[in-house]
């Protein structure tokens, strides 16, 4: 089995770009993620790959945008304020069906806010965020093991599906240090090499265009179904989501990335005081497990939400509960991050106990 | 007897018919481009960076893999592009709306870092597609559907001089600002814009054209005369000559 | 069986190593850990902390509210955290700052003279060594082969250090269990 190795968050997601077999990463400095650009500086001559310390986060979305032209897999990460900024060039990397991997390390907002730990960027990562009719696939680590394969898999989902696909962390996803093992290097040859549409130079073919750009409506509403058909095709295949002693519970909490292991503690706690609880945690955030969520819910007594957002999450929880079972929150902002103490006690509340 | 062909359409040029308004020199341009291409024997290495804005459709007219940028963006995209294969020939083609407004920071810190992509920036001093704004490059007292009253540099500024800003950069390989009203400053243009592939094509770092260039449907000018005004109008403002050569004679 | 450790302290006296080394060991030791440094409002007050989550199980909250273990190498360390000791569990002091008693009696305060240790080997650097090895004495939540393998893995590139550090742990890890018999 390979080694277990202790590291910090940032640079688990790093690494495991670079295993995955990204060589390009561009990136403008924002806290709390100045880690990763700053090991993939260190990382890329390493492995013959290519870091670029950009002058906005403007221009990293679309340098970004140029390297998936290639079909060269490619990361950037940011922080929410650089994320606000990357969206013109997400949305035309979407149109233009380019695969990249794109890291979010959220912290408090609106605005300036601060460099906490926050989950206040979950309707932009799954809503849109840009202009335009489009989705990102978006995968929520709730531990660093998690966050080292989801990155493996967001680069093969942004390969599969032409699309890009978010990983949506946190300061505290970033700041830890876990042990993780991380998988080999991948094999450059087996990356999908993209021949059929990439901007290889048109040597001996006829040439190729990448664009999210059609001015015949006639086209473009083409262009837009044979989008709208691929996410559906994302939306009946690539639901993920972990279930935690719910088999029993008559209580369901849900929650997604920290939150998400912070309430399996508070299961455990709950359970210590005769309260069957159980955690239902979406890793795709997009596309959400809908049905799996209604299904679980039907006869519990209580589905609790909680997040560190005024309840973004909530409405996916409010579409997939319907009235099967009564909903409560609970939530902190600011990069506050509550404890599993004070979701239980804010539990006890709802049950009346 | 067999019949010698003395002239034909550049290869590195589709079959799609330009789009551009008559009189409007972004078709000489293309050609220009297009040539070099064939000249340097690189057009299936090369690709477009199209821009936003009356070149939108550039894409479709050069015969090289191609995309479109956001607005501005176009330097950021080509560096995308040239860091993922250092091997390919890029190369952004922008007017100056798009280059010298909202992708200001770009063009310069693509210029700045030496960036081994080259760029052709069409100066007409007004945003054609949107319908004859003024662009930073608009002259003083120039009449444009958001000056009425012509540019006054009070409330609008003044005309802005990328080339002579992007010249003290470290970066630049080549730079030159053209135009391309006369047949003699055809083939001075195309010589510069050979230079500005070849200071990438040798590793040196960035090169760009700027080609002053007409626009007669928003100047309210018909082509001949919007010829005529360019020389009268914009070479005062914006003269013509090589900023930077790192490239040296060719051959 | 979960662990939960919070070193606490200025910043500069290696509280966020003692924490870094001890994961390791942890680690090392084949248990999950997780390593998580000061957030929130905790980041105010001058005061540097991390949190160290052990357990025989993946660890679920890397935020705690309550720890069985507290170090607190400041008087404004001791103020903020002794509370949140749970009953019979440890608190390390460093004597060497900390110049007051603690308020608790429920529970096992160790105090650890880590500058006089540490001058005494001769570099006062070490002195956060001296409270690790204490709370290795005093808990016995790694061993200490395991707490030198990280100490080496850590320090590898100040090899010239790693002997002082050791005894430095040493010192402290005697000190902790000549404590706990009393």
């Amino acid at each position: 089995m390979a080694e277990r190795v202790l590291v910090k968050g940032t640079e688990a997601i790093g690494e495991a770009a670079v295993r995955a077999g990204c060589r390009l990463f561009f990136g403008y400095p924002i806290t709390p993620q100045n880690e990763l650009p700053e090991y993939m500086s260190k990382r890329m001559p390493e492995v013959g790959g290519s870091f670029l310390q950009t002058e906005s986060e403007v221009a990293t979305i679309n340098m970004v945008y140029g390297a998936a032209c290639t079909g060269r897999r490619v990361m950037t990460s940011t922080s929410s304020p650089g994320f606000s900024l990357m969206q013109e060039g997400v949305s035309y990397m979407a149109g233009a069906e380019l695969p990249a991997v794109l890291v979010n390390v959220v912290r408090g907002g609106p605005g300036l806010g601060d460099i906490q730990p926050a989950q206040g960027d979950y309707w932009q990562a799954t809503k849109g965020g840009g202009h335009g009719d489009y989705k990102l696939i978006v995968l929520a680590p709730s531990t660093l093991q998690e966050a080292v394969d989801l990155i493996g898999l967001a680069f093969d989902l942004a390969d599969e599906y032409r699309n890009p696909v978010i990983v949506l962390a946190d300061g505290v996803i970033g700041q830890i240090m876990e042990p993780v093992t991380f998988p080999e290097f991948r094999d450059p040859d087996t990356l999908p090499k993209h021949d059929s549409w990439a901007l290889q130079g048109a040597v001996g073919r006829e040439k190729h265009v990448v664009t999210s750009f059609d001015i015949d409506p006639v086209v473009l509403e083409k262009m837009n179904f044979e989008l709208v058909d691929k996410f559906e095709r994302i939306e009946s295949k690539e639901k993920r989501w972990e279930e935690y002693k719910l088999d029993d519970a008559d209580v369901v909490i849900t929650s997604f990335g920290t939150i998400g292991r912070i309430s399996k503690s508070v299961v455990e706690k709950a359970r210590e005081e005769g309260i069957k609880v159980g955690l239902f945690r979406p890793i795709t955030l997009w596309p959400f497990p809908y049905e799996r969520l209604e299904e679980i819910v039907k006869g519990k007594k209580l589905v609790l939400d909680v997040e560190m957002n005024m309840g973004q999450m909530l409405e996916d929880v409010k579409l997939a509960v319907k009235d099967n079972a009564p909903i409560a929150f609970y939530k902190r902002m600011g990069g506050m991050v509550p404890t599993p103490e004070e979701i239980l006690n804010a539990l006890k509340m709802e049950l009346g106990r | 007897m067999a019949m010698q062909i003395i002239q034909k359409k550049p290869e590195s040029l589709t079959d799609k018919e330009f789009t551009y308004c008559p009189g409007c020199t972004h078709g000489i341009t293309h050609r220009l481009v297009a040539e070099v291409l064939d000249e340097l024997g690189i057009r299936e290495k090369t690709v477009t960076v199209g821009p936003v804005g009356c070149s939108v459709f550039a894409y479709q007219f050069f015969n090289t893999d191609a995309t479109v940028a956001a607005h501005g963006r176009a330097p950021a995209v080509a560096t995308g592009i040239k860091r993922a294969r250092p091997d390919l020939c890029v190369f952004t083609y922008q007017g100056d709306g798009d280059l010298a407004a909202i992708g200001t920071a770009e063009i310069m810190h693509a210029a700045n870092r030496g960036e081994k992509i080259t760029t052709i920036f069409i100066n007409n001093a007004i945003y054609g597609m949107t319908g004859g704004q003024m662009a930073p490059t608009t002259l003083l007292g120039m009449k444009t559907t958001t000056t009425p009253y012509g540019r006054n540099s009070n409330n609008d500024g003044y005309p802005i001089h990328v080339s002579e800003i992007i010249k003290e950069t470290k970066g630049v390989a080549y730079l030159a600002r053209v135009k391309v009203n006369t047949p003699q400053d055809v083939q001075k243009a195309k010589k510069a814009i050979k230079k500005a592939f070849l200071a990438q094509l040798k590793g040196i770092g960035f090169g760009m054209v700027e080609v002053l260039s007409t626009c007669p449907t928003n100047w309210g000018l018909d082509p001949v005369a919007a010829l005529k005004w360019l020389d009268e109008h914009m070479v005062p403002e914006y003269p013509l000559g090589v900023f930077v050569d790192k490239v040296g004679d060719e051959q | 069986m979960t662990t939960r450790i919070i070193f606490a302290g200025f910043g500069g006296q290696g509280v966020m190593l003692m924490g870094q080394i001890l994961s390791l060991a942890g680690m090392l030791e084949g248990k999950h850990v997780t390593w998580m440094p000061s957030y929130g409002p905790e980041m105010r007050g001058g005061t540097a902390n991390c949190t160290v989550v052990m357990s025989d199980e993946e660890v679920a909250s890397p935020v705690t509210e309550k720890a069985e273990v507290v170090v607190a190498m400041n008087i404004p360390s001791l103020l903020k955290f002794q509370d949140d000791v749970i009953p019979n569990g440890f608190l390390f002091i460093n004597q060497s700052v900390i110049d007051r008693d603690s308020n608790r009696t429920d529970i096992n305060v160790i105090k650890v003279p880590c500058n006089e240790i540490a001058d005494e080997l001769g570099n006062l650097k070490v002195s956060n060594m001296a409270m690790l090895g204490a709370v290795v004495g005093g808990t016995d939540i790694v061993s200490t082969d395991n707490l030198f393998k990280a100490l080496e893995k850590k320090l590898g590139s100040k090899a010239s250090m790693i002997e002082i550090n050791k005894q430095a742990v040493m010192k402290g890890y005697e000190l902790a269990k000549a404590s706990l018999v009393k």
